[in-house]
């Protein structure tokens, strides 16, 4: 795991102002692995993939991306050096239509990390398919969903940070997310998943990291966690 | 039952696209009423249009008989209804005790008044809402430094502090961690039920819902798909189709478990 | 009238549009992407102007008339993007996150500077440049002579608006700014150098100005005041269109300029004041201009603002100190002394007035000058054409700012953030073009002369009881008022507009009330200003004065209620000791601005406030 670890963080302290919020954080990523990131909201689940983002001011620690240091690197660096980020508001451009929000997506292909065209993701989202002209403020949240995950894959990411994809959205809608993901599973891309929705993570996880105030308190296989009713308990309160 | 709410045949369209099509619905005395639909279904809309932050295109609502269809937000609260927001607003720059001194300084129409200090006035009916919801430690704190569980339950002072006899709650628990969600949902139940208040909600998250609301209206693009009680809810093939799924269901199925 | 005669002031209408056009678009750009009312845009036009001036002159001896002329144009043009782009990468990226406020003041440190840098390599005279190559006749329409390079201006405008819909919609850099327009972070986030986009955006919007300057050059001669007298007007097109929008730019130029054009043919004083008179009709009826987005934006207050507390022991008792000594000043200090102290009275109740609609309402208003200005001219007005006695003539005065300050305020509440500042600044074009413009009532340019006190106050002593016993009621008024409900339902209106709904507030019924209270005390400082300096003149009314009271709150604070007070103090003792020394103070008052803004948005106030809390916590 470790020598295959395409995503690896360590020490990763964050701070908005004064007030510290990531305390030591460490975490890995294996190649082709699903690794969910599972707490309560305001553990620091957002914060820490905005940090490895670089899309905080004050942030410590080391990151690095397939052996490139990714500290210090503003964040469209960090992008294009190959790590996505998908973020849980969404965060579609409303004014632009759907082909133009995938446009700004867009990088030149990398190697060793899956290729993705327009056609590709309309195969793997039919529904965006159907309305490459619409403007992005008018599509359903569920819509916009598949959009900001698109749009991100358009950078031919070697891994993503995938932040909340479930939140808000109904729970057919959920369901249909989950299909996606494992699809993108399939295809080889490496996900850091950040989830407060247990029963979401646990579908397509592999394993799991908890955060709690801040701290990762607990890593495991998906398969021990669910088998741990007290760390989910503690930590999850489900 | 005597009805607090009556929205009849409510319809709103953003240029061509209809939001909301003729929905109607009955909030009944003491109630919880949760509205539940796919993200884009007119939750919020129809939410917007009757606490009066949009005006709709046609149909009427009534509160406790009389019309109150188009009035704006303000006149609607002096007609005893209170609002708690998606994203929690609060006066940010003032202290927690002060947001709510405020609502107290609207009530008994003192706004325009130059002379006396703002911060003595309606202190302790103010600090007595505050130790309700449960943050009166936190009532000389900025609001704006609150953790986010918190400023949701300054928010729910806010709103209780003119007694209202409707609270408007459009996805109360969203941003919040599980336990919180729980916390915050049993608070207000509890609080509304021991005033006789009436409450309309609207929420995604399946646990809170089926845990406390009495009525269920289920809304997808515009237009209702079903009406009823939790059960009959759950139990809807139409609503299990489009919107729960089998996931939701079996949310749903728990929290009326933990419930009973 | 000839229907030809009516085509031919249609032609010029659309020269001009053309023309307002090219300054508004690249203004509504910059402001689409980075949300910053760039003041500095009219400065750019202005240096086209003068690059092109001598451009034209080096290289039409060099290359030869037409291709030297015709080439000079787009290198000054390029070259005023240039200076856009050093402004972008020194100032704007460092305000990008700043308040509304803070960037339309730093833009404005902009344009004090330039204008002085222009002064001086330029001079003070009108330069004419040459005329046009290949364009220098008339071509004869329905009988009528009409100047052929006006047809070359008239092609620019749409030319331009053709260019820049493919750049915009055909291109991946169009795309990636037109989602930057929206969240500069996310495309950030998606691997765009976003930090670049601005400023290619801003190379962009400087080139189109310096384009309208140098086109501009046949026309009119190279002057240092095209500077100001070109931005509000670009402002009102900009607002008109919809802030951002270029197409809407577009129909607001052509709007604007026809209106002008055949205006000057009805009513030829109205031309100063008409574009200010549309803009406020417009915002009425579409707050958001023709094809502008509503802002979403709530909330309106400023980082760092806090929670109001009263007064402690030590600060009443600093603040009976300093009453103490100012009741005392005058007999230890002279008459020269005793002019500045109520000079400083009178600047602080300005100040504050501004600050209880902008700290506590969250309302910036870029016009404040105009109800000073009111009242001062009210008083004036009084004592010279009714020959009425100074106590009767400041009683005047604060009516006269606060009914215009009502009237005006009517409008103004409508709106919020930078609409709402824009349409103050308008205001206060109007009432100063007024002044300027109707000579027999108001003396024009020259103002009125010889307003002096009553017979009892005319000794300087008496003047300073006088003004410190009027603005200090006033200020204590305000004060009160800041910390009583109507103060704090202001500020709940600042910190969540939908939250003051929710609790039975209405919001817009306050801020006018606010907006005439705030007129009122500044018609209030006015007055007495006109009796202390014995004159009045249209400069008290206009932008440079609007800015001065915002830099000196600005100076002490807009987050502390003894900001403004503290920063109307040293704006006007630095003015008072720096100005005689220097032929710079544009240029020094606007490096202050530049400062302050950068270094010091708490102001000084906030400043000492900030020291003093973490010291308190730290003990």
């Amino acid at each position: 795991m470790t020598d295959a670890s395409v995503l690896k963080v360590e020490g990763l302290n964050a701070f908005y102002g004064r007030a510290h919020i990531l305390f030591d954080v460490a975490l890995e990523v294996g190649k082709g692995e699903v690794v969910a990131l599972l707490g309560r909201n305001g553990a620091g689940k957002s914060t820490t993939l905005k940090s490895i983002m670089g899309l905080l001011a004050e942030v410590r620690g080391t990151r690095s991306l397939d052996g490139q240091n990714l500290a210090r690197l503003p964040s469209f660096r960090i992008a294009q050096s190959g790590l996505g980020y998908v973020p849980e508001e969404r965060r579609i451009f409303t004014g632009l239509t759907v082909m133009e929000n995938l446009e700004v997506g867009r990088q030149p292909p990398r190697q060793g990390a899956p290729e993705w065209t327009p056609e590709k993701l309309f195969a793997l989202f039919p529904n965006l398919a159907e309305m490459r002209d619409r403007p992005g403020g008018r599509m359903s949240g569920g819509e916009q969903q598949m959009l900001t995950i698109a749009r991100t894959l358009m950078g031919n990411p070697r891994a993503i940070l995938l932040d909340e994809p479930s939140e808000g959205l109904a729970p057919v809608i959920v369901e249909q997310m989950a299909r996606t993901i494992a699809e993108l599973k399939r295809e080889g891309l490496t996900v850091l998943l950040s989830e407060q929705n247990l029963y979401f993570a646990k579908e397509l996880s592999d394993r799991a990291y908890v955060i709690e105030g801040g701290r990762i308190r607990y890593q495991c296989t998906m398969a021990e966690l669910m088998a741990d009713d007290a760390v989910r308990h503690a930590y999850l309160t489900i | 039952m005597t009805a607090v709410l009556e929205v009849d045949d409510l319809r709103k369209a953003f240029g061509g696209v209809v939001a909301v099509d003729r929905v109607s619905f009955t909030v009944e005395a003491g109630k919880l009423f949760a509205i539940i639909g796919p993200n884009g279904a007119g939750k919020s809309t129809c939410f917007n249009m009757v606490g009066g932050q949009l005006p709709p295109d046609a149909g009427r609502v009534r509160l406790g008989g009389e019309d109150i269809t188009g009035l704006p937000p303000r006149r609607i609260w002096r007609l005893g209804v209170g609002r708690t927001f998606q994203v929690a607003a609060t006066f940010t720059a003032m202290t927690v005790v002060e947001n709510v001194q405020m609502a107290f300084i609207s009530h008994r129409r003192r706004l325009r008044a130059l002379i006396p200090a703002a911060r003595r006035l309606y202190r302790d009916e103010a600090m007595a809402v505050l130790e309700r919801v449960g943050v009166a430690d936190q009532a000389e704190r900025q609001c704006g430094l609150l953790a986010y569980g918190d400023i949701k339950r300054v928010e729910l002072a806010i709103a209780l502090a003119h007694e209202p006899r409707l609270l408007l709650m459009d996805e109360p628990t969203a941003g919040m961690a599980a336990r919180e969600r729980i916390d915050l949902m049993a608070l207000t139940a509890e609080i509304v039920r021991e005033r006789g208040i009436s409450v309309l909600f609207t929420e995604h998250d399946m646990d809170v819902v089926f845990a406390h609301a009495d009525t269920l209206l289920v809304l997808d693009r515009g237009r209702t798909v079903a009406t009823g009680t939790p059960q009959e809810v759950r139990e809807n093939p139409e609503v299990q189709r489009i919107y729960l799924g089998g996931a939701g269901v079996a949310a749903a199925q728990r929290a009326m478990e933990a419930r009973a | 009238m000839d229907p030809a005669f009516f085509f031919i002031q249609f032609l010029s209408g659309l020269a001009s549009a053309s023309n307002l056009f090219l300054i508004a678009c690249g203004l509504t750009i910059i402001f689409g992407v980075t949300r910053i009312v760039n003041f500095a845009h009219g400065s750019f036009y202005m240096l086209g102007a003068y690059f092109a001036y001598t451009l034209t002159q080096q290289m039409m001896a060099l290359l030869g008339d037409a291709l030297g002329f015709w080439l000079a144009l787009p290198i000054a043009a390029v070259a005023v993007g240039l200076c856009a782009v050093v402004m972008e990468l020194i100032l704007l990226r460092r305000i990008y996150r700043s308040h509304e406020l803070f960037q339309l003041l730093a833009t404005f440190g902009v344009v004090l500077i330039v204008q002085d840098l222009v002064q001086e390599v330029w001079g003070p005279e009108e330069l004419f440049g040459p005329r046009a190559p290949g364009f220098t006749s008339f071509v004869v329409i329905f009988g009528f002579r009409f100047p052929e390079y006006q047809l070359v201006l008239i092609a620019a405008g749409p030319l331009v608006l053709g260019a820049l819909w493919l750049l915009f919609n055909r291109t991946r850099w169009g795309t990636l700014v037109r989602a930057a327009t929206q969240d500069r972070e996310m495309v950030g986030a998606l691997g765009v150098n976003q930090a670049r986009l601005f400023t290619g955006v801003l190379f962009l919007g400087g080139f189109l100005a310096g384009l309208a300057g140098a086109l501009q050059l046949p026309v009119e001669p190279a002057n240092p005041f095209m500077d100001v007298n070109i931005i509000a007007e670009a402002f009102v097109v900009t607002v008109i269109g919809g802030m951002g929008n270029v197409l809407g730019a577009f129909l607001a130029a052509l709007i604007i300029a026809q209106l002008q054009a055949f205006g000057i043919l009805v009513f030829p004083e109205i031309t100063l004041v008409l574009p200010f008179l549309v803009m406020a009709l417009v915002l009425v009826v579409r707050p958001w201009g023709l094809l502008g987005k509503p802002e979403t934006s709530t909330s309106h207050g400023f980082a760092g603002d806090r929670p109001l507390r009263p007064l402690s022991r030590t600060q009443q008792a600093l603040v009976a100190a300093l009453i103490a000594v100012l009741l005392l000043l005058p007999l230890v200090v002279g008459e020269y002394s005793q002019k500045l102290a109520l000079e400083v009275f009178i600047y602080a109740l300005f100040a504050f007035s501004l600050n209880f609609i902008m700290g506590a309402g969250g309302m910036v208003s870029f016009g404040h000058a105009a109800y000073f200005g009111l009242g001062g001219y009210g008083a004036a007005l009084l004592v010279h054409h009714l020959g009425l006695n100074m106590e009767l003539a400041i009683l005047a005065a604060p009516i006269a700012a606060g009914l215009g300050a009502l009237l005006f305020g009517w409008f103004v509440v409508r709106l919020s953030g930078v609409y709402l500042a824009m349409l103050t600044l308008a205001f206060a074009q109007i009432v100063w073009s007024t002044a300027f413009q109707w000579v027999e009532l108001t003396g024009g340019d020259n103002g009125l002369i010889g307003i002096w006190p009553s017979q009892w106050a005319s000794d300087r002593t008496v003047y300073y009881y006088l003004t410190l016993l009027v603005c200090g009621a006033a200020i204590a008024f305000l004060w009160r008022a800041s910390h009583a409900p109507f103060g704090y339902t202001l500020r709940a209106g600042r910190d969540s507009t939908v939250r003051a709904d929710a609790i039975g507030i209405d919001l817009k019924r306050h801020q006018w009330l606010a907006f005439a209270l705030a007129g009122t005390c500044a018609g209030i400082a006015g007055g007495m200003f006109v009796f202390s300096k014995g004159n009045i003149d249209p400069g008290s009314l206009a932008i440079p004065t609007s800015v001065d009271a915002l830099v000196m709150v600005l100076l002490g604070g807009i987050q502390t209620l003894t900001g403004p007070l503290v920063g109307g103090a040293v704006f006007h003792l630095l003015e008072a000791y720096i100005l005689p020394l220097t032929d710079y103070w544009r240029a020094f008052l606007g490096a202050v601005i530049l400062v302050l803004v950068i270094a010091f948005p708490m102001g000084l106030a906030g400043f000492l406030r900030d020291r003093l809390t973490r010291e308190e916590s730290a003990s």
